[in-house]
């Protein structure tokens, strides 16, 4: 079974991030990026369906910038067998994303797609819903464990108040929660083999996909500051606040 | 210009994001419809009929729909769309598995999360964790939106009177089976719509001394939510996680014991209108959004602080 496992290149989630002063968007210069945190769940996933027979190949996929490569070999360290970058400075948005993974996966034919819920530098949380429509295929957000048997897929997913099962037939795709597994850290001996690992780069136009934006951004702001810092020295000072200054208890 | 607003419900009653997404449409303006799509679902269809501003209820029963997958859901909703300018779901689980199927159904770009409206087509949205607020204009000749319940002041639940229609749905996708549900039982508000919420972090330690908390919520009827780092070390279910990834609050009072104050968890806490921290260090960055910081030692201060709310 052949796995197809989309990444994201991303503002690494320690860095914060500031808003340019004309309010064009937020300062992506010098800043450190890294693989979406959800995507690096979505290849170990993948990694681990390989170690235990289930997978065959995994081809790790990311759109945008060349530096993307770098995000693309990472993939590749971890145990991705082959990558594909859809190479273009353009803005890319999340429909345009899911076009251009659908036109991927229409070559590819992979039985799975696993991806990030979300993306840490947007927080859309729009991909894996908007390609599994695309392809008329079955979705299953959120996952947080999963069972490939039989050319079926068992999820469980996390859902407010809880947990669901869902079970839908090959091929299908997942989107990662947190508590999907823990990924591991590539070892130098596999970031040295991930260098000789195949890459191959494609254009949107060679893939057929329009991927003009949809939206405009019209501004990017700072959020409004909130001021903080007040202390108080015992249990007792903090009950009488919260009663008398904040008036939220009885 | 008129909006669909898809109600989250349990069957008998409507989840309270529903009423602040019917805010965000009342916002935008134009006529305002609510699906509610269930299986026996006249409960909430009947609540739903009862908002205020609320011209029609579409009603759409089925047994596929009793607890709807994404398939089935997008389905219905595309086949409704024509005659509506804008969709909106609130962005809780529910609204964040199915608004993007729409779209891309549709062919329109989503506006996820919004919390304020601008003009009909043009909307605020935080990024990067909320360290950034984007005001964004769709270009499509439909919105789908999802709806951030903290950003919109929730619609008046009574004092409507709208129509219920009753409207067909497509047969079961069959994509997808429904295998069972595990829900967490507790007598405690939801945490999304509590007036205090109490939440834990690493420095709880283990999972077991959740149980601290849960003597002071009872004294406070506060809801209990966790840091990202709590519910990683397992101490508590994920749908506790309060943050980026996980839910949004911003209740009346938000108590954070032993959360240290990650960026990705203040995103999730920021806008509560009081904050109290508990941290044994001082230098935590949760004091700096804090209005009431207590440096010590929370298994000390904890008891305490339950017992002084006799």
């Amino acid at each position: 079974m052949k796995v197809l496992v989309p990444i994201k290149r991303v503002v690494d989630f320690n860095v914060k991030v500031r808003v340019k002063p004309d309010g064009s968007g937020v300062d992506t210069a010098n800043v450190k990026m890294s693989m979406n945190p959800f995507d690096e769940i979505a290849v170990e996933e993948a990694v681990r369906l390989k170690e235990r027979g289930v997978a065959t190949e995994i081809v790790a996929v990311s759109c945008g910038l060349t530096a993307c490569q770098e995000t693309l070999r990472t993939a590749l360290a971890i145990g991705a067998d082959r990558a594909i970058l859809v190479e273009t400075d353009a803005e890319l948005q999340p429909l345009a994303v899911a076009k251009l993974l659908k036109a991927i996966v229409d070559k590819e034919a992979p039985q799975l797609v696993i991806l990030g819920k979300q993306a840490i530098d947007d927080d859309a949380n729009q991909v894996g819903q908007m390609l599994a429509a695309l392809l008329r295929w079955p979705q299953a957000t959120f996952a947080s464990k999963v069972d490939i048997a039989d050319g079926k897929a068992t999820v469980k997913r996390e859902i407010d108040g809880g947990l669901e099962t869902l079970g839908m037939k090959l091929p299908a795709v997942i989107t990662t929660d947190l508590r999907l597994n823990e990924p591991r850290y590539a070892t130098l001996p596999n970031i040295m083999k991930a260098k000789k690992k195949a890459l191959d780069v494609v254009k949107p136009e060679a893939l057929g996909v329009e991927v003009a934006p949809r939206l405009v951004t019209l501004k990017v702001v700072e959020p409004p500051k909130r001021r903080g810092g007040g202390k108080v020295a015992d249990v007792k000072e903090l009950v009488a606040k919260l009663r008398n200054e904040a008036k939220v208890l009885p | 210009m008129s909006s669909l607003v898809i109600a989250e419900h349990d069957n008998a009653t409507l989840k309270s994001a529903t009423l602040n997404t019917v805010a965000a449409a009342h916002k935008i303006g134009g006529e305002i419809h609510v699906l509610v799509a269930g299986h026996h679902a006249d409960g909430a269809a009947q609540a739903a009929a009862q908002i205020a501003g609320i011209a029609k209820v579409v009603h759409a029963d089925a047994a596929h729909l009793a607890s709807p997958t994404a398939e089935n859901l997008a389905a219905l909703i595309v086949g409704l769309a024509d005659t509506y300018s804008h969709i909106l779901l609130p962005a809780t689980g529910f609204g964040k598995n199915v608004a993007p199927r729409i779209a891309a159904l549709l062919d329109v770009a989503q506006v996820s999360d919004i919390i304020a409206v601008e003009s009909p087509d043009t909307f605020v949205r935080p990024i990067y964790a909320g360290n950034a607020f984007a005001t964004v204009q769709s270009k499509d000749p439909k919105k789908v939106i999802t709806v951030r319940a903290t950003g919109f002041d929730a619609a008046v639940a009574s004092g409507g009177s709208a129509t219920i229609e009753t409207v067909p749905s497509p047969a079961d996708s069959g994509l997808v089976e429904v295998l069972g549900q595990e829900l967490t039982k507790s007598d405690r508000p939801e945490l999304t719509s509590a007036r205090v919420v109490i939440s834990g972090g690493r420095g709880l330690q283990k999972g077991e001394n959740f149980k601290m908390l849960e003597a002071l919520a009872d004294k406070l009827h506060a809801a209990i939510g966790a840091s990202r780092a709590a519910v990683d070390a397992g101490y508590v279910p994920n749908d506790y996680q309060v943050g980026q990834t996980g839910k949004i609050v911003a209740p009346e009072l938000y108590i954070a014991i032993g959360i240290s104050g990650a960026i990705q968890h203040l995103a999730g806490m920021k806008d509560s209108k009081v904050i109290v921290a508990i941290n044994k260090d001082p230098e935590a960055p949760i004091f700096q959004i804090a209005d009431y910081g207590l440096v010590g030692d929370l298994f000390e201060i904890v008891p305490q602080l339950t017992a002084e709310l006799g």
